[in-house]
């Protein structure tokens, strides 16, 4: 993909469209913003202005979301099950900068320091180098000893270690991350215990007793009678 | 919303929609009372889609579930929490005390954990026991017709267990145990701690043809849609309304007082409009308050008239005093076992399937009362934050590196998901005079309200038993096979004590007995002082138990709420 092409299916999905139809419709921006977004999570109507105002605000300068761009599909390279670009990674950090404002000047000066480094060494942009020489200066930030404090380490590896954590929950909280993880749950269901196979790998069983106190599913829908004594009759 | 500032006398005003005031509104209305219901939140009805969050997934939200404006997350129901803006609280001296309000119809029965346990014998005669603390002026047979009925009318699901302070209920079937759960047994059977099947109002099976059963997608903290769990709405204000009783509800209105006539009776209540930031009258011949211990505390202190200088019925000078919260310590652990797991749907219902109550005897302990301990864990719906670190457990198997870049990460994320655990104890503390809420005489809330201000230090019996805590989670853990995440924290950090006020069990501010001395309310949760003002909410408890206080708090709004109806027969209001 051109530059130019990666610019716009950036930022047109995040800002560049709603400018453009404000400016055609005279709408207010916030009702743009809305309408492009999918985000139906029963806010209340503070909170839905709080994130009117965020989608409102424009945080990385395209060059900047471009770069991420490039870094979040470093960390996560598209597979069978999707990409930096179906998880929609990339927007989520742009409004992630703006609903947590401590992340602005870490991820802001890291991509300063990155683009540095790369002209010092390569005499480019971090964007325009070749993969080679981009994992270069990747190596050297991005492995650490767990048994370190993060804090204490270099600021790049700190940085590194901040857009990577943003590139991970972003791609696995996505619908197409979420599949690739084998999350199966949030839909209804029934819950009838530990399937039996997964019980045999770790040679665990059920007590009798415990069981026999349990609900047999087949009795769900009948309603619940109790003799005095709160035995269960039905 | 209906007409306000109606000359409408009603029998009952009821503040606050939670557990208590939604009890109020049911038993009260069905009696054939009229009732207004104020709130200071507003209209909420866990099946109404704009507001439900319920079963959508992590990418509905743009921080995709994170926390930056509900504490618990994007998709936990509850409307405030620690801080609402315009509405602070103030602290005194080293004070550090967290006040959880949740305004909206309700209240904090939306999101609560369902944890729904009685207080046994003992719970109601510490003082007794082991000297400390004050008993109850009530025995458990006084309030266990009470929890049966609240059993039948809501829905609890547990076990019939033969514990002497762990009465049984009515109860439904509970669910079977997880696999980070059946790991927890083990471990705990080792240690000699008891393990049983938890008690939760969801519901795994019909109680009646109205409310949908539990449909386990770990959600009540999202409030129910289909009304498997208890919330006041879904289970006693709706149904109530249902059933015709004459209920006005006053939405997004903020008690400020209880009025009083020539007599020092209470006369109705004065309120605020939010929508119109306007305050508006309301008469009733009986105030019942349910606004939440603090709250109501609040409401009664700024109720200052001649008749009571101090607040209203507040000639004990005890109003707020005896503030009590759950002790709360935690702690977690990798389980290297579930490394790499088969993934299935294993959410189940919305907390814990299997439980541990209070299993030792203090007489051999160096602290006063018990906890009871609470597991979580396992393959949970990923949310924001998941992936953070995805592989910091490297260090476990001697690879001190982590981090990288590539399909390593898609490879570790998938390796670690789902073997972690967490067990959590939630213990009871001491009531101490010298805790307490109080009204702050600087400092008004955006209303003009003057706000209230803490005062609250745990004592040596809440430390000691955090790190008894500490020391059993750890033991149980080892137990388990698994490997404590945390440093242990030390005698510098209370054992990991949590500030007061973080468990959201608070209680005690208007605690009953009977010399009106040495307490705010009577048996009926009556002011002493004044006879038609009623308090329903956890105010009146003398004690907390190691128990959660909402299934008490329950039982003895009905009890007090029946009594009322008995009064209103004998035409004493």
């Amino acid at each position: 993909m051109k530059r130019r092409d990666s610019i716009k299916s950036i930022a047109l999905v995040s800002f560049g469209a709603s400018l453009f139809l404000e400016s055609c419709f005279g709408v207010t921006r916030e009702k743009i913003t809305r309408s492009l977004t999918r985000y139906d999570y029963g806010r209340t109507p503070e909170e839905t202005l709080y994130d009117d105002k965020l989608f409102a605000q424009k945080f990385f300068t395209s060059d900047e979301l471009l770069t991420l761009d490039k870094l979040c599909n470093l960390i996560l390279p598209p597979n069978e099950f999707g990409s930096i670009r179906d998880a929609e990674v990339v927007q989520l950090i742009e409004f992630m900068a703006k609903d947590i404002p401590s992340y602005q000047v870490p991820l802001r000066n890291g991509l300063v320091w990155i683009n540095e480094e790369s002209k010092n060494r390569f005499n480019n942009l971090f964007i325009d180098l070749d993969q080679t020489n981009q994992k270069e200066i990747l190596d050297e930030i991005a492995y650490y000893d767990p048994n370190d404090n993060m804090n204490d380490l270099p600021e790049p590896v700190q940085w590194f270690n901040l857009v990577r954590n943003l590139t991970m929950t972003g791609y696995f909280t996505s619908e197409v991350g979420i599949k690739e993880l084998g999350y199966k749950g949030n839909m209804p269901n029934i819950w009838d215990g530990v399937p039996q196979d997964v019980l045999d790998q770790y040679g665990l069983e059920y007590d009798k007793d415990w069981l026999e106190k349990c609900i047999d599913q087949s009795t769900r829908m009948t309603i619940a009678e109790w003799d005095d004594e709160g035995n269960l009759l039905t | 919303m209906q007409i306000k500032n109606r000359a409408k006398e009603y029998d009952v005003i009821i503040v606050g929609s939670g557990a208590g005031g939604g009890m109020a509104t049911k038993v009260l209305s069905e009696a054939g009372l009229s009732v207004a219901v104020v709130e200071a939140g507003p209209f909420f009805d866990p099946a109404d889609p704009k507001t439900m969050t319920q079963l959508k997934p992590a990418f509905y939200s743009p921080r995709r579930g994170g926390s930056s404006t509900r504490h618990f997350g994007d998709y936990d129901q509850a409307y405030g929490g620690w801080d609402i803006e315009g509405e602070p609280y103030g602290q005194i001296g080293e004070t550090d005390f967290k006040w959880f309000r949740s305004r909206m119809l309700g209240g904090r029965t939306n999101h609560w954990g369902r944890i729904s346990l009685r207080f046994g014998p003992n719970d109601f005669k510490r003082k007794s026991i082991d000297g400390l603390g004050e008993n109850w002026p009530i025995s458990y047979d006084d309030i266990k017709p009470y929890y049966d009925k609240v059993d039948k009318l809501i829905g609890v699901f547990g076990s019939k267990e033969n514990i002497y302070n762990e009465p049984d209920g009515f109860f439904l079937p509970p669910p079977k145990p997880r696999l980070h759960e059946l790991f927890y047994i083990k471990g705990a059977r080792k240690s000699n701690v008891k393990v049983m099947p938890s008690r939760l109002s969801v519901l795994t099976k019909r109680i009646n043809n109205d409310r949908g059963l539990c449909f386990y997608c770990a959600g009540c903290a999202k409030s129910c849609n289909v009304y498997g769990d208890f919330s006041s709405g879904s289970c006693l204000i709706f149904p109530a309304q249902k059933s015709g009783g004459q209920i006005d509800l006053y939405v997004n209105s903020m008690v400020r007082t209880v009025t009083t006539n020539e007599e020092g009776k209470a006369s109705g209540v004065s309120f605020i409009d939010k929508d119109q930031n306007k305050e508006y009258k309301l008469k009733g011949k009986v105030v019942v308050l349910a606004a939440s211990a603090c709250s109501s505390a609040r409401i009664l202190l700024n109720s200052k008239t001649k008749q009571h200088p101090n607040g209203l019925g507040n000639s004990s000078d005890l109003i707020g005093k005896y503030l009590h919260d759950s002790t709360g310590g935690d702690m977690m652990a990798f389980l290297p076992e579930l490394i790499n797991r088969k993934t299935y749907n294993e959410d189940g219902v919305g907390g814990m399937h299997v439980y541990s109550p209070w299993w030792l005897d203090n007489k051999k302990l160096d602290f006063a009362r018990g906890y009871h301990i609470e597991v979580w864990g396992g393959m949970g719906a990923p949310t924001y934050g998941t992936g953070f670190n995805v592989n910091n457990f490297n260090k476990f198997f001697g690879i001190n590196k982590a981090g990288g870049y590539g399909d390593i990460l898609r490879s570790d994320m998938k390796k670690y998901y789902g073997s972690t655990i967490g067990i959590s104890g939630r213990g009871e503390s001491i009531a101490q005079k010298t805790n307490y809420c109080e009204i702050d005489p600087n400092k008004v809330d955006k209303f003009g309200v003057p706000i209230l201000r803490f005062n609250y230090q745990w004592t040596d019996n809440e430390i000691k038993q955090a790190k008894h805590m500490q020391d059993t989670f750890e033991e149980i853990i080892y137990n388990m096979g698994g490997i404590p995440l945390w440093g242990k924290p030390g005698k510098d950090a209370n054992y990991g004590l949590n500030k007061p006020g973080w468990i959201i069990h608070e209680v005690g501010t208007t605690r009953m007995g009977d010399d009106p001395k040495k307490s705010v309310t009577n048996q009926f949760e009556r002011l002493h002082d004044v006879s038609n003002v009623y308090v329903v909410d956890a105010g009146p408890f003398v004690s907390q138990a190691d128990k959660n206080p909402t299934w008490t708090i329950l039982a003895l709004a009905m009890r007090s709420s029946e009594h009322i109806v008995e009064e209103f027969k004998k035409q004493n209001f």
